[in-house]
């Protein structure tokens, strides 16, 4: 193998801005959807377990159709037929927006996460002893009180171990908005590679971002666990390091 | 809406389903195994060996596979140096990515049946190898069959990455046939679908295997 490495060129211009844009890329991306998908997934979650047959089915239809199309399709629906369903109005609104690929991205992968957030709800709150829910109820609160004050602070942190992993399954999925024309930091080092023939370093930058904020995040979430454990659960068996 | 440019693109679509479906099961043909093997390297007693799996599952499971593909066909031609064909980088890609996460389900499925098991299989007279072919695995393939399933619709799911590099399975033949006809809503919608029966279906085969054991 012969191959000469310059690892000086990541500093030079351009590269060195590109790196900088499209790490920001992605973690604006990757916390953004985030946010959407965790507030989307939490309320499908409910849905999934509600007394409410219309509410049930409805959860489970979400749940089956995004968990079962690949991301990079959905992003595709997103991007080419759900503007086409819009009112003519809406779509010369939307298609004059700037970053309409990014915004694309945003939807469409807070929409495929929530339907794993919601998966993970659903077995955090079946999880719940049924005695908490009627204790609440008879306290006086109404149900949607229960969920909000009783319910989902519980179910939030028995999974939040689960939680952490579908993070850091958002994160490396924002990889996949590139298909979409979102530069984030694995298109950035493609173009990288592409222009400068050098992918062993560009790669390593985008391996090397995910690889940090990876063990970033389960450093974060192993102290929130620590601090928001449960008293009298099973604390979960460290991990062999 | 006109869906006579699904009709006529049938055969197309059909074949980008065979080359997707074919690609999975190469796949994990061959990260299944790899998988057992780093599975068993992990918990070895031998510390250099369980770290250095360690190290690798752990590595490999941060990074995105979209990355890894873009990797393994930069290395690949450097390393051998000779061009190789998209499909090579592919397959090996996908076998190295996709090795990694049954390597999990496997460490999992091995650890779930317990200790006790090897003692006892060891103290029969046993090897170790033995242990685990005929007491450890067959237990523990039956208890990690419902993930195994799931991870086999995920490699399917994955094989969509592929378009990033123009390999002809399904999607990247459906955004051809969509960029040639004009027709993307069409051709879109349907592909979504083909992939829904698809995976829906072996995800119902998953749940069965999960009652059958409960």
């Amino acid at each position: 193998m012969q191959y000469e490495f310059d690892w000086g060129m990541l500093l030079r211009s351009p590269y060195f801005g590109w790196i900088v844009e499209g790490v920001l890329t992605t973690f604006h991306l990757a916390l953004l959807s985030w946010v959407l998908a965790l507030t989307l997934g939490i309320v499908i979650g409910i849905f999934r377990v509600t007394n409410s047959r219309a509410l049930r089915v409805i959860g489970t239809a979400y749940v089956e159709l995004f968990r079962n199309i690949p991301l990079i399709v959905q992003l595709f629906l997103w991007l080419y037929v759900a503007p086409q369903l819009l009112p003519t109005e809406t779509r010369l609104w939307w298609n004059r927006l700037d970053y309409v690929p990014y915004w694309t991205a945003v939807i469409g992968i807070s929409f495929y996460t929530a339907s794993r957030v919601a998966e993970q709800i659903r077995s955090a709150i079946l999880a719940i002893p049924p005695g908490q829910f009627k204790a609440a109820l008879s306290t006086g609160l109404t149900t949607t009180q229960t969920y909000r004050f009783v319910i989902v602070p519980y179910a939030l942190r028995i999974i939040l171990p689960a939680l952490t992993s579908e993070f850091l399954t958002i994160f490396k999925n924002t990889a996949l908005a590139l298909t979409i024309g979102v530069v984030e930091i694995t298109a950035t080092t493609r173009k990288i590679e592409a222009w400068s023939f050098r992918g062993i370093e560009a790669y390593t930058v985008a391996s090397l971002t995910y690889a940090a904020t990876t063990i970033l995040v389960v450093v974060f979430m192993s102290w929130l666990e620590r601090r928001y454990y449960i008293p009298g659960l099973i604390r979960r068996e460290r991990e062999a390091a | 809406m006109d869906w006579k440019v699904v009709a006529a693109n049938y055969p197309l679509l059909l074949k980008g389903l065979l080359t997707s479906l074919q690609l999975t099961f190469v796949a994990i043909a061959f990260s299944l195994p790899l998988g057992c093997l780093i599975a068993i390297g992990r918990l070895s007693h031998r510390t250099w060996l369980s770290r250095a799996c360690t190290a690798f599952v752990n590595v490999l499971r941060s990074n995105p596979l979209i990355l890894i593909l873009f990797w393994f066909y930069f290395l690949i031609p450097l390393i051998t140096g000779q061009s190789v064909n998209d499909l090579t980088s592919i397959i090996i890609a996908f076998v190295v990515f996709f090795s990694v996460y049954f390597a999990e389900i496997v460490r999992s499925g091995i650890q779930s049946v317990g200790n006790r098991q090897i003692q006892a299989g060891l103290s029969t007279g046993l090897t170790y190898a033995q242990t685990m072919r005929f007491i450890v695995l067959p237990q523990a393939i039956r208890a990690m069959m419902p993930a195994l399933i799931t991870q086999c619709i995920v490699v399917f799911q994955g094989t969509t990455v592929v378009y990033v590099i123009g390999y002809s399975e399904l999607l990247h033949t459906t955004s051809m046939i969509a960029e040639r006809t004009v027709r993307p809503v069409e051709m879109y919608l349907a592909v979504a679908a083909i992939y829904f029966v698809v995976c829906y279906s072996a995800s119902l085969l998953a749940r069965r295997f999960e009652k059958g054991r409960a």
